[in-house]
């Protein structure tokens, strides 16, 4: 672990950022959301936001990671205004007030492995049904691509598009799970 | 990477969309070369928003192995969606931990006469077939007297549980004594257990009547059907009804299992308790709380302590006399 004030190396970055970014994904979407943008409108400005973020952390990890990312996401939606030229009434005000948001709990970190594999089950069962069963056959049960072929009878592309967009899928539901931000043990 | 670059190339679902095929060519097909590791830093050196889509979908399949620990219910999530039954230990624990592996060392002892005392150690229990036909299972922990009475067939429980078999007959009621208490047979299948502060018997078959207090001495008296729960406490009876199938289920010890139906771990543990010399300790009242569904060996203390670790990913501290679970 690099000490602060240090530039942090590559392995040290990526640590930082899935150990302290990505659980504030879900309060960063609300955040993201505001002013009736398009899904894929926040999802671009999320990876904007996680690019932004880990450029400027390359230089030195900041002390508190949550203003830092918040101030990093506030810029970036004063940019977007900037750049669409339009200025929704309430997003210019609401940017002051956003900040609320950001005061909430820290998550706790030390999520018990208990509580994980509730929440990965609860998070599984929300999937639509053939990404759940791709991924149970794959993570549950351990089955390779071809098995998992044999067994379904679906083609083994057929098996990749429901894992990678499974992944996908779990990973949107795992951070944008309220459970993630909202819950301390 | 240019290090000014601000805004990405591509869109979100792109970049997400070749950082997954990157990560399942990588972790799912198993067939990774040099030349697709070469492909994939070229790529992740592009920039930022490459390189954290990928750490990001990453660490969400890397936690997904997690749900290796689900193993033995994957039918059970692979099918329908599950109801929701809102708490998840239930529903982890409902379809998954069936573990019917029983302890081998249970014990078995022939017929014998109809004549003196049967005692069991703890995680014993022991098959009784009296002279009558009658058969008499006791469960760990207990002891039971046959009492000399030329007029009926009387036995005692002195402690612990026994199930009951009769052989009616009427001329010559089969009475058992415990803990002050008389449940007289008329023709049944029942099951009598010491609890602090009297007895619970449960009827599974026929009918028996319980007399509480010694006999005579009491005018609390019930008759019980088969599902009738009666907790006999001095002087006084409460009657409670169950399911004949949960009764059932709840003589698992017989086969050498224990099957609770959503009870908390501190009922987990403290029928653990009267099984085992070395002791359960659920030492933290949350955990205490969490519920599960389970059919375990009722000697099985490492299994149990290997199910709330995997299971229940809970801290298990492993001690000569005593199993301390945590969270």
């Amino acid at each position: 672990m690099p000490r602060i004030g240090d530039a942090p190396g590559m392995d040290a970055l990526k640590a930082w950022f899935v150990r302290e970014v990505l659980p504030l994904e879900a309060v960063l979407i609300q955040y993201l959301s505001r002013g009736g943008r398009s899904k894929s409108d926040v999802e671009d400005l999320r990876q904007d936001l996680y690019m932004r973020v880990c450029l400027a952390a390359q230089q030195e990890l900041p002390r508190a990671t949550r203003p830092f990312v918040f101030k990093i996401a506030r810029n970036l939606l004063i940019d977007r205004v900037r750049h669409e030229q339009v200025v929704p009434i309430d997003q210019a005000e609401n940017l002051e007030d956003l900040n609320i948001a950001i005061d909430e709990p820290t998550p706790d970190r030390t999520v018990i492995a208990r509580q994980e594999l509730r929440r990965l089950q609860r998070i599984l069962d929300k999937l639509p049904e053939r990404f759940r069963n791709a991924i149970v056959m794959r993570k549950v049960e351990g089955l390779s691509v071809r098995e998992i072929s044999e067994r379904t009878g679906a083609a083994e592309k057929t098996v990749e598009k429901h894992l990678t967009e499974g992944m996908r899928a779990l990973a949107e539901e795992l951070y944008r799970d309220t459970a993630e931000t909202g819950r301390s043990t | 990477m240019t290090g000014l670059e601000q805004t990405s190339p591509s869109s979100a679902d792109e970049t997400d969309a070749r950082a997954a095929a990157f990560l399942y060519k990588q972790h799912d097909v198993g067939t990774w070369s040099d030349d697709d590791q070469a492909e994939l830093d070229g790529w992740l050196n592009e920039s930022f928003a490459n390189r954290t889509a990928y750490w990001r979908l990453e660490a969400a399949w890397e936690r997904a192995n997690r749900l290796n620990a689900l193993r033995p219910m994957a039918r059970q999530l692979r099918a329908a969606k599950p109801e929701k039954t809102g708490g998840l230990p239930i529903k982890i624990a409902a379809a998954a931990v069936l573990i019917t592996a029983v302890g081998a060392s249970i014990w078995k002892f022939p017929a014998r006469e109809s004549t003196g005392s049967y005692a069991t150690p703890i995680g014993a229990h022991e098959r009784i077939t009296l002279a009558d036909g009658t058969r008499i299972e006791l469960n760990t922990n207990s002891e039971l007297r046959l009492e000399k009475n030329a007029r009926n067939r009387v036995v005692r429980l002195v402690r612990g549980e026994a199930f009951f078999e009769v052989r009616h007959d009427a001329a010559r009621p089969f009475i058992v004594l415990a803990q002050g208490h008389r449940v007289v047979d008329l023709g049944t299948k029942f099951v009598v257990r010491e609890q602090q502060g009297g007895i619970r018997v449960s009827v599974l078959e026929g009918s028996a009547r319980l007399e509480a207090g010694e006999a005579g001495t009491s005018a609390k008296a019930a008759v019980l059907k088969p599902g009738d729960v009666a907790l006999a406490t001095e002087g006084s009876i409460r009657i409670e009804k169950e399911h004949i199938d949960t009764l059932q289920t709840q003589l698992g010890w017989q086969r050498g299992v224990l099957v609770f139906h959503h009870a908390t771990l501190a009922e987990v543990a403290s029928e653990y308790n009267r099984y085992n010399d070395r002791r359960i300790v659920i030492a933290d009242p949350e955990v205490a709380k969490l519920t599960i569904s389970a059919t375990l060996p009722t000697n099985d203390v490492d299994g149990f302590a290997r199910m709330a670790q995997n299971f229940l990913g809970l801290h298990v501290k492993n001690g000569t006399d005593r199993v301390v679970i945590t969270h």
